[in-house]
């Protein structure tokens, strides 16, 4: 601690990792606002004129006139955008509440069985999305599924015809499925180092006053635990909002996700990079701008689940 | 009396939710992949339909070159990048460890990496390693340096730097954390005694962070089985098989060769490679913690 005072290369190195880490995301900010000819003549660096048309390209769908440069609205964008929200969040609402009841039970009550799903709980933490891939999109496609000969399965064929069967892939439930699965043992994981702190005493005095183990939890414990709960609420939107690999396998034309889009529209030869980085900067836009609102509340977190785990 | 029966049942009804979830979609589902790793199945049919084959899948990826080769991939990815994050992660935690101002600013500036998602990431950076219009190509070429075949050649060697660039942050930040948790008074002692920087450094700093780093590294091992979308949307797993690692040939049997059978046979295996890698780690703690302890007690008898 002793050199406190301003040292230029100190500083020079602080500087260079911000530029490393920053640099990326706005070379993207910038060459989404520009046309495909200066991104492949690449002449301007920073001199160029900005334009929002790579936006238009890929919000044709719900932009209320018609972009002039377009004919055709091939990019359906924006409805994969609506799906995206959809998805991210009600998973993220469920996931939070199941998983701060769960760690609510694990960290304050000893019955049977705790020790076992503390460590299942663990152990499914470290399966990897692709290891779920096969057998969620065997079991979504064909036993998850409302039976064509079953009073409800029939009476859906009935009235929309199709298939018969209503099964859970192509469904945005399917999704939200799979993922409050995936992300439970890691929120519970996190909301637990929170709770062990809320002191008992309180809870005691409410239990005094008359209030059942379920007012207590949602009246005294989850007030209490806020920031934990902002914290895994931002990872678990993270997740949701980001993953490709399942959603890819479960969703079908109506309920395909952003990020969906963006790999099925790189993987073709000629890539219109302006487009496409219009549409990863829309997908990266509110994860940035939770990280700009709550970084702390996100290193809260990410110290929590790693250092007190 | 209805009370006690009240709080008896209430951690179940507590648990019953998470419990309810993740038993249909966790563990059912790897009880399906491991059931269904014995059969020829693939997606049209039902599992029922799927012939039953025994160990033929785990045979046939025993003896199948792709399937090393991609294992290799993924084992050198992860043990490349989980060294070279850590490394650099630890050592800027210890070089920016100061009060500083603006210290959050930039603890937020990093965190941005890793928030956004792997597809968009995987999206910079195949841009930047374009051949002709990208960002490092035409930094070469304004120096006057050849052009570098980034996604060709060194593939693997450029989705190890795209990594290192999302995740140091990650190993930055907690070991940050931990730093500034460590004990004042030890610090303050050797600092008296007359430590230098560097000895402080390795005899008190890096052994009192050694438990978080221990997790820590664990904790990105793991992660760095899942990657799969940056490295999907970059290369693609090639040129030929340079870049496939594990999760993105199992994603390519099931959807591209349509072999769910074999998919579901290779999962398997990765799960037990993450188990061994988990295990082996954890019985390496626990024997270090239990020497830790020996020393310690043997040094109390001393004096």
């Amino acid at each position: 601690m002793q050199n406190q005072r301003a040292n230029p290369a100190f500083f020079a190195v602080i500087a260079l990792l911000v530029f490393m880490s920053v640099g990326p995301v706005l070379l993207m900010f910038a060459n989404s606002f520009k046309l495909d000819v200066d991104i492949i003549s690449g002449a301007s660096g920073l001199l160029f004129l900005p334009t929002i048309q790579n936006y238009e390209t890929a919000l044709c769908d719900v932009l209320w006139y018609e972009p002039e440069h377009l004919d055709f609205c091939a990019l359906k964008f924006g409805g994969a955008f609506i799906n995206s929200i959809i998805i991210a969040l009600v998973s993220t609402i469920l996931t939070l509440v199941i998983g701060s009841m769960a760690a609510y039970a694990l960290v304050r009550f000893r019955f049977m069985g705790r020790d076992t799903v503390s460590i299942t709980t663990l152990m499914v933490r470290m399966v990897p999305p692709a290891v779920l891939l096969v057998p969620v999109f065997g079991l979504w496609n064909n036993e998850f599924c409302l039976d064509r000969d079953g009073l409800i399965g029939g009476a859906i064929r009935d009235t929309f015809g199709g298939r018969g069967d209503v099964c859970l892939a192509g469904t945005h439930s399917g999704i939200i499925l799979i993922y409050v699965a995936m992300n439970l043992p890691f929120v519970i994981w996190i909301l637990q180092s929170f709770i062990v702190q809320v002191p008992r005493s309180l809870e005691e005095a409410a239990r005094v006053d008359g209030a059942g183990p379920f007012q207590v939890f949602f009246k005294v414990v989850l007030p209490l635990i806020k920031p934990g709960l902002a914290a895994a609420a931002i990872f678990t939107f993270r997740i949701a909002w980001n993953e490709y690999l399942l959603a890819s396998a479960l969703s079908d034309r109506n309920t395909k996700t952003v990020p969906i889009l963006i790999v099925n529209n790189m993987s073709e030869f000629n890539v219109e990079w302006g487009v496409i980085m219009a549409t990863g900067m829309l997908l990266a836009i509110p994860p940035i701008i939770f990280t700009l609102l709550a970084s702390r509340q996100i290193i809260t977190g990410m110290t929590a689940g790693a250092v007190k785990g | 009396m209805s009370i006690a029966r009240v709080n008896r049942l209430s951690p179940y009804m507590f648990m019953a939710p998470a419990m309810v979830i993740m038993a249909i979609a966790l563990l059912y589902p790897l009880g399906y992949m491991i059931w269904g790793s014995f059969r020829d199945w693939n997606p049209s049919q039902s599992i029922g339909e799927a012939e039953f084959v025994g160990l033929k899948n785990y045979i046939t990826l025993w003896n199948d070159p792709n399937f090393h080769e991609s294992l290799v991939v993924t084992l050198r990815f992860a043990f490349f990048v989980v060294s070279i994050e850590m490394v650099l992660g630890v050592g800027l935690a210890l070089l920016l460890d100061r009060d500083i101002r603006g210290m959050s600013v930039l603890r937020t500036m990093f965190i941005l990496p890793m928030m956004i998602a792997p597809v968009v990431v995987g999206l910079m950076w195949r841009y930047m390693y374009h051949p002709t219009i990208g960002t490092f190509n035409r930094f070469l070429e304004s120096i006057g340096l050849p052009k570098v075949d980034w996604l060709g050649d060194y593939a693997l060697t450029s989705i190890i730097i795209a990594d290192i660039w999302q995740w140091t942050p990650f190993i930055f930040i907690l070991s940050l954390a931990a730093l500034q948790s460590l004990p004042r008074s030890a610090l303050e002692a050797s600092r008296i005694d007359g430590a230098t920087p560097w000895q402080q450094i390795w005899h008190i700093k890096l052994p009192l962070m050694m438990p978080v780093l221990i997790v820590t590294g664990l904790l990105r091992l793991i992660d760095a089985f899942k990657v799969l979308e940056v490295i999907l949307v970059m290369t693609n797993g090639g040129p030929g098989l340079s870049t496939e690692i594990l999760a993105l040939r199992i994603s390519r049997t099931a959807t591209e060769f349509r072999e769910l059978g074999v998919a579901a046979a290779m999962s398997n295996y990765l799960l037990i490679l993450l188990l061994l890698l988990t295990v082996g780690m954890f019985a390496f703690t626990r024997l270090q913690e239990a020497r830790a302890a020996r020393v310690r007690a043997a040094a109390e008898d001393d004096s």
